[in-house]
């Protein structure tokens, strides 16, 4: 599903070139449910990003889903994050002024679905993380687990080919963040492949398997025995 | 393009910032309500002006004689030209310009009381040539004015104004009844009226060849004017030249005497209102775009703000695939639609003072019917589009090019 050869990226800072990511190899198959972990400056939130396209990088190459993911056009780009990568953030951001119905139909509502169909469709996701009586609320209304689940059923909504969640429960009490843990571990048990960002050990313990980043490369990899 | 849902989307950002919203368009409505009042004043005033000039053909020259203020020739100075039918002829006869071309001479005073029946009265009587009709714009409303066979003949012939017939002869038909003039009959032949007013339909026309011989006049003429067929300001002023060669030779006073004769050029009069007008329509202008510029600025800077404020919203957005045309489609339609508006309100709101101002001023001399044209309007409505773009377009750009990554951070 996820396949990177040898990505090297650099940033510009001040005159010598930063190298965050080395020669970087992963790969993660369909269905899988990983976590990323490496302490700050191991480049995890650089490669996250390069996952999610939101950021390009300078060599190397990276298929998703068989399709190279290089140079981008934005258009091209804004394409695949709607249609094949679904995001979920530690401040679940949520757009404050929209229902919650409105803030998970956003996706569809890039890809042009009529505001009913959308609403419809929106309205199931709502369902399955459990807060469709909460449609009308907006998200000042709602507890932070509330909110990550209903950021969790946006990044549903559009059916993508995986899930990127950069710190799902950095924000969360442990229990609260237990619960999210088990929502993405079903959607994992529906076939879409989980990728989760954390730093947090006994997240990254519910995942089949922990990435360990170091200085830009992969330092290990452990096949937890969850 | 225009789809609902983006129209739902910027009234949700407009309504969440309701003051703000406000306060930005009324700057562009004041900007619009400015010019819009101040082109309609300019109209009022203008309409004033050209108001005075209504009356007269505006492409004519008028002569009068005077009193020589230099010695010529051993003549001295104060001495009184009189013009004659001499003067007449010769200026028809050297001028090929000329289009239509009459002298006057004066009928005034209790020597010539008009009577019709038992009613008299005095009214101001001109003796023309045929021609006349054209240098005042008299307009026949019944029978004929006078014409060449009536100057030929000397006949007693006479065309009155609207307010001569009122009186004397109280709604009867004129036409074929005579009157008296000074206890000479004459036959009535035309009724007018003239644009010039009231008091241009009190007056009274004769043959001018009939006037000289029946009241003594001998060859005298007091007044010679004409019009001039295609020919503009420059043109004119080469003939006033010459007119003035051309009596000053037959009278035998210095060419540079500027008072030995007066003499109107009515095309000097339009030319430079209209200059002053349009010198006064691109200062209206001018101030009106600086004010409405002062506007858009404000928008434009407000909208800045704005797109960066949701930097964060604008950075999920393009995650979750919105397209950098979409976002600045919503913000150059968002800025598109707050200056037409704002605009709009400020066209309304300036036209309807105007009219305001058009009802309660009493009416006057120095400023009538104060508007604005559809085509200004039109104009200003397609120029608020525009100028509404253009504020949206920096702020759009910056939308679009929000990077996600750095928008959606961790604080």
């Amino acid at each position: 599903m996820i396949r990177l050869e040898k990505v090297n990226k650099f940033y510009k800072v001040g005159a010598h070139p930063l190298h965050v990511l080395k020669d970087l190899d992963l790969e993660i198959h369909e269905g899988e449910l990983v976590s990323i972990m490496g302490s700050s400056g191991s480049g995890k939130s650089t490669l996250l990003n390069i996952l999610g396209i939101l950021d390009d990088y300078d060599r190397g190459s990276y298929h998703l889903d068989g399709v190279l993911v290089k140079s981008l056009s934005e258009r091209r780009a804004a394409y695949y994050r709607n249609r094949m990568i679904g995001f979920v953030f530690q401040s679940f951001n949520l757009l404050p002024f929209k229902s919650a119905l409105e803030n998970v139909a956003l996706p569809l509502y890039y890809q042009k679905v009529p505001r009913r169909k959308r609403n419809k469709i929106a309205s199931e996701y709502l369902a399955r993380v459990g807060l469709l009586e909460w449609s009308e609320h907006v998200p000042a209304e709602m507890s932070g687990g509330q909110k990550q689940r209903i950021a969790i059923a946006r990044a549903l909504i559009a059916q993508p080919k995986i899930i990127l969640a950069d710190e799902p429960t950095g924000a969360l009490d442990s229990e609260t963040s237990y619960s999210i843990m088990e929502i993405l571990k079903d959607v994992h048990a529906r076939g879409i492949t989980v990728v989760v960002v954390t730093h947090e050990h006994d997240i990254a313990e519910m995942t089949d398997r922990v990435i360990r980043l170091r200085d830009g490369r992969v330092e290990g990899q452990e096949r937890e025995a969850a | 393009m225009i789809g609902i849902d983006r129209w739902q989307e910027i009234f949700g950002v407009l309504r969440r910032n309701k003051l703000r919203t406000f306060l930005t368009s009324l700057s562009v409505s004041w900007g619009i309500f400015m010019l819009v009042i101040l082109l309609g004043a300019g109209t009022g005033l203008e309409n004033a002006v050209k108001y005075k000039f209504r009356d007269d053909a505006v492409n004519s020259i008028w002569i009068w004689s005077g009193k020589t203020t230099k010695a010529y020739a051993g003549l001295p100075i104060g001495r009184n030209i009189r013009f004659t039918n001499g003067d007449y002829e010769a200026i028809k006869r050297s001028i090929p310009e000329i289009d239509h071309i009459t002298s006057r001479y004066y009928l005034r005073g209790d020597a010539y009381v008009v009577r019709y029946g038992d009613r008299t009265s005095s009214f101001d009587i001109r003796a023309t040539h045929p021609d006349h009709r054209y240098l005042e714009n008299t307009i026949i409303v019944k029978g004929r004015f006078l014409d060449d066979h009536d100057q030929a003949e000397r006949r007693k012939v006479t065309v009155i104004g609207q307010r001569v017939s009122d009186f004397l002869f109280r709604g009867d038909d004129p036409i074929g009844k005579y009157l008296t003039i000074g206890g000479i009959s004459y036959l009535v032949i035309g009724v007018f009226e003239d644009e010039g007013g009231e008091n241009e339909m009190r007056k009274m026309y004769i043959p001018i060849s009939t006037a000289q011989q029946a009241y003594g006049g001998g060859d005298t003429v007091h007044t010679i004017m004409f019009t001039l067929a295609n020919t503009n300001l420059a043109g004119s002023k080469r003939i006033e030249k010459e007119v003035r060669k051309i009596l000053a030779t037959r009278h035998k006073y210095d060419p540079t005497d500027k008072r030995a004769i007066r003499l109107r050029n009515q095309l000097e009069g339009p030319a430079e209102v209209e200059q002053i007008f349009s010198m006064i329509r691109i200062f209206i202008w001018v101030v009106g775009i600086g004010t409405i510029v002062a506007g858009i600025v404000g928008v434009s800077n407000i909208m800045l703000i704005s797109v960066k404020e949701r930097t964060r919203e604008i950075g999920l957005r393009k995650a979750v695939g919105a397209t950098p045309g979409s976002l600045i489609a919503l913000v150059m339609q968002e800025s598109v639609f707050l200056t037409s508006l704002a605009g709009y309100c400020g066209v309304v709101v300036g036209v309807i003072c105007l009219e305001i101002m058009d009802r309660i001023l009493p009416k006057n001399e120095y400023f009538m019917n104060p508007q604005v044209d559809l085509s200004v309007v039109l104009g200003a409505t397609v120029l608020l589009v525009l100028f509404g773009a253009l504020a949206g377009f920096v702020p759009a750009r910056r939308a679009a090019r929000v990077n996600p990554i750095v928008a959606l951070r961790e604080e």
